[in-house]
C-alpha cells in the first residue's frame, strides 16, 4: 500500500477503470431508461395507430391543464407531506427511546423496527386492507364498543396509515444514528441548569438531531410520493396517486407518451421539492452543527 | 458545620464500592480539589454532589439543607463538564442565557447578566459565535460562564483542563483561580493532575480506591504525604529501604546495603521501613563529601532544571538540580549526594510493593 502511495504518478486510467462497472450499470439501468422515457413523453399518440414518430408538447399541456390530473398531483403532495410529518412526530421520540434502552432491549427493539422491512409491501398492505375493511378488525372493535362502523378502506386515511407504518423505519434509523453521536453530558448539563426532562429534550436533544430528521424526511417524502402498492390496494379505483395513474396510462389506456409525461412531471416536482427543502434546512443546520 | 457537608457518603455498584464513607466539610468560598488516579471515585463523588448520581448511603447537606435526594435542577449547582457539554446548536450568548431562561428571568435582565458574565470570562466579542467556531480554551470559558451565570452556591468542575494543550492548561489554571476569587464561589474540582491541584486549590483531597487518604493544604500535602502512594502521586519521590537499629542514645535508621545511618526520634516498629526523599531536596556534592556515593546513569536537560539519575548502593536515585552555574556531572561521572535529614520522610514500608528500592 505504501509503495503505491509513494509512487509519483499513478497510472491515470486506473480510477476510471475501477469506476467503470458502476458507471455502466448506472447508465444502462437509470440514465438510459430515463432518457427514453423523456423522449417518449414528447411522442405523438394516436388512439387508432399507437405511438407515432412525430413530436409534440401536447401530452404535457393535457396533463397540466386537466383538473383530473392536477387533483391527483395535489393529493400525492398532500398525502406524502402528511405522512412525513406524522413519521417525524412518531419516529423522533421512538429513536430517542431506542438510544436510552439497555443492552439486550436495544437490539431486540431495533429488530422489531426493522423487521417489517423483511415482509413485502404488498403483503403488509393486504394486511391493512383486512384490518381496515368494512368487516375488518377495526370495525369489529368499534361494534363491540357500540359505536358506528366507519368507512376506512378506500379513503385517504387508510393510505396515510399504511404509508406511515411502512415509512417509519426510514425515519427512525437516520434519527437514531444522529442521536447516537450526541454527547450524553449535554443533556445532563441542561438538567443541571434547571431544565425539566421534557424541556431538555425539546430544546437541547431534538434540535441536535435536525440533520437526521432532515435525511429521514427526504427518504420518507420521496418514497411516499412515488408509492404504488399502497394507494393501488388501499385507495381503490377512485383514489389515485401519481404512481398509480402512470400505471393506468401505460397498462390500461395504453397511452404510453401521456404516462411518460406524467412520470417526468412527478420526477421533476419531487426533485424540486426535495432540493429546496434540503437547502433550506441544511443551510441552517450546517452552521450550527457542522 | 461546613457550608457543604458530605457525611459518610458511599456509592455501591453491586459489590463494587466506587466511593466509600466519604466524609468532608467544605467552607464557603473554598477551592477544593479531588485528586486521584482514574477509577478512584473522584468523578462519582462530584456527580453525587451535582445530583447526577444517587448515593447509596450517607447524607449531603448544603448550607444546612439536606440535598441528598434532591433533583439536579432543584439543587441549582453550577457544573462544568469535562467535554464542556455546550449546546452546539446555540450561540455563546444563548448557551449562557439558557440557565437564566429556565429561571424565567425577563429578557432585558437576562441580557444584562449574560453580558456581565461574558466580560468576566473575556468573551464579550464572541457572543454570537457557535461553539464549533471556537477554540478549546474559549469553549472552556463559555462552559464556566454558563455555570456561573445562574449564581450557584457551589461550582463543580469535572477535569476542566484535561482537554487543553499544555501551555493553555497552565494559563487557564490561573484564569480559573482568578474567576473563582472574583466571584468568591465555593468550588470543587476533580483532577488527576497533581500540579493543577497543588497550584490552585485551598485544600486537596487525595482519593485512592474510593476512599479519602489525605485532606490537606497543598504545601503540607507535598511536604508531609501520609503514605508512599501519595508521595509518589503528588510530586516525585525516591524511596530508600531501611531498618531501625537500637543505639545507646535512641534509634537510628540504617539504609539497606549502605553504612548510612540516620538518627531518628520516636518509636519505630521493627522490620522494614521506608525513607522518602524528594528529588529537588537532594544536593550534589563531591564524591567523598556526600551521604551516598554513586555514578550518574542518565542526565536530562529540562530547560529550567537538570534531571539526573544516580546509581547508588541504595538503588537508583533521581535528583533534580536547578539550572544554575555550571552543568552537573555528565553520565558515567561519580558524585556524592546529600540532603537535610529533616527533609526526608520515614514511613512504614507497605506491602503492595510500592517500595522502589
Amino acid at each position: 500500500m505504501t509503495g503505491a502511495a509513494i509512487r509519483p504518478s499513478p497510472r491515470l486510467p486506473a480510477p476510471f477503470f475501477l469506476a467503470a462497472p458502476a458507471t455502466l450499470l448506472f447508465i444502462g439501468l437509470i440514465l438510459l431508461p430515463l432518457a427514453l422515457t423523456a423522449v417518449l413523453s414528447f411522442n405523438v399518440y394516436d388512439y387508432s395507430s399507437g405511438v407515432q414518430n412525430r413530436y409534440t408538447t401536447a401530452n404535457y399541456l393535457t396533463v397540466l391543464q386537466d383538473p383530473y390530473y392536477l387533483a391527483i398531483f395535489w393529493r400525492t403532495l398532500r398525502l406524502a407531506l402528511l405522512t412525513t410529518v406524522i413519521t417525524v412526530l412518531l419516529g423522533t421520540p421512538e429513536a430517542y427511546i431506542l438510544t436510552r434502552m439497555g443492552k439486550p432491549w436495544r437490539s431486540i427493539f431495533l429488530l422489531v423496527i426493522i423487521g417489517p422491512l423483511l415482509v413485502s409491501v404488498v403483503v403488509r398492505t393486504f394486511g391493512w386492507s383486512m384490518l381496515l375493511g368494512h368487516d375488518g378488525l377495526v370495525n369489529h372493535a368499534l361494534a363491540m364498543l357500540r359505536l358506528e362502523p366507519v368507512q376506512l378502506l378506500y379513503t385517504e386515511t387508510a393510505i396515510v396509515i399504511a404509508l406511515v407504518h411502512i415509512m417509519l423505519p426510514f425515519m427512525v434509523i437516520p434519527v437514531w444514528t444522529a442521536l447516537q453521536k450526541l454527547d450524553p453530558t449535554v443533556e445532563a448539563a441542561a438538567l443541571s441548569l434547571g431544565a425539566s426532562r421534557f424541556t431538555a429534550l425539546r430544546r437541547i436533544v431534538f434540535p441536535q438531531a435536525t440533520l437526521g430528521i432532515l435525511s429521514g424526511s427526504l427518504i420518507v417524502f420521496g418514497l411516499s410520493a412515488s408509492a404504488f402498492a399502497i394507494p393501488g390496494l388501499l385507495g381503490g379505483r377512485r383514489l389515485k396517486m401519481a404512481a398509480t395513474v402512470v400505471y393506468d396510462e401505460y397498462l390500461i389506456e395504453l397511452n404510453w407518451p401521456l404516462g411518460a409525461a406524467i412520470a417526468i412531471i412527478v420526477l421533476l416536482a419531487n426533485l424540486a421539492i426535495m432540493l429546496a427543502y434540503n437547502r433550506m434546512v441544511e443551510r441552517q443546520a450546517k452552521r450550527r452543527l457542522g | 458545620m461546613g457550608f457543604l457537608h458530605l457525611e459518610r457518603v458511599s456509592k455501591l455498584y453491586g459489590e463494587f464500592a466506587a466511593v466509600r464513607d466519604f466524609d468532608l466539610e467544605i467552607e464557603q468560598g473554598e477551592f477544593i480539589s479531588l485528586l486521584g488516579p482514574s477509577g478512584c471515585g473522584k468523578t462519582t463523588t462530584l456527580q453525587m454532589i451535582a445530583g447526577l448520581v444517587a448515593p447509596t448511603n450517607g447524607r449531603i447537606t448544603l448550607d444546612g439543607r439536606d440535598i441528598t435526594r434532591e433533583k439536579p435542577a432543584r439543587r441549582g449547582l453550577g457544573v462544568v463538564f469535562q467535554s464542556y457539554a455546550l449546546f452546539p446548536h446555540m450561540t455563546v450568548a444563548q448557551n449562557v442565557a439558557f440557565g437564566l431562561e429556565m429561571r424565567k428571568i425577563a429578557k432585558a435582565e437576562r441580557d444584562r447578566q449574560v453580558a456581565e458574565i461574558l466580560s468576566l470570562v473575556q468573551l464579550t466579542t464572541l457572543a454570537d459565535r457557535y461553539p464549533r467556531e471556537m477554540s478549546g480554551g474559549q469553549r472552556q470559558r463559555v462552559a464556566i460562564a454558563r455555570a456561573l451565570v445562574i449564581k450557584p452556591p457551589v461550582l463543580l468542575l469535572d477535569e476542566p483542563l484535561s482537554n487543553l494543550d499544555a501551555k493553555l492548561r497552565e494559563e487557564m489554571q490561573f484564569e480559573l483561580r482568578r474567576i473563582q476569587r472574583v466571584v468568591g464561589i465555593t468550588t470543587i474540582m476533580v483532577t488527576h493532575d497533581q500540579a493543577e491541584a497543588l497550584s490552585i486549590s485551598d485544600r486537596v483531597v487525595v482519593m485512592e480506591g474510593g476512599r479519602i487518604t489525605q485532606v490537606d493544604h497543598p504545601y503540607s500535602l507535598y511536604e508531609h504525604p501520609k503514605n508512599n502512594f501519595i508521595s509518589s502521586f503528588v510530586g516525585k519521590s525516591n524511596f530508600l529501604a531501611a531498618r531501625a537499629v537500637k543505639e545507646t542514645a535512641g534509634v537510628s535508621l540504617l539504609v539497606d546495603n549502605t553504612d548510612l545511618k540516620i538518627p531518628a526520634t520516636g518509636n519505630y516498629p521493627g522490620g522494614e521501613l521506608c525513607l522518602s526523599v524528594r528529588p529537588e531536596k537532594i544536593r550534589l556534592t563531591d564524591p567523598a563529601g556526600g551521604m551516598l556515593r554513586g555514578s550518574v546513569s542518565s542526565r536530562y536537560f529540562l530547560g529550567n532544571q537538570w534531571l539526573l539519575s544516580v546509581a547508588t548502593p541504595a538503588g537508583e536515585i533521581s535528583v533534580s538540580v536547578a539550572n544554575l552555574g555550571a552543568p552537573p556531572p555528565s553520565e558515567g561521572k561519580v558524585t556524592g549526594l546529600a540532603w537535610n535529614i529533616e527533609e526526608c520522610r520515614i514511613l512504614a514500608a507497605e506491602q503492595e510493593g510500592i517500595l522502589q528500592s
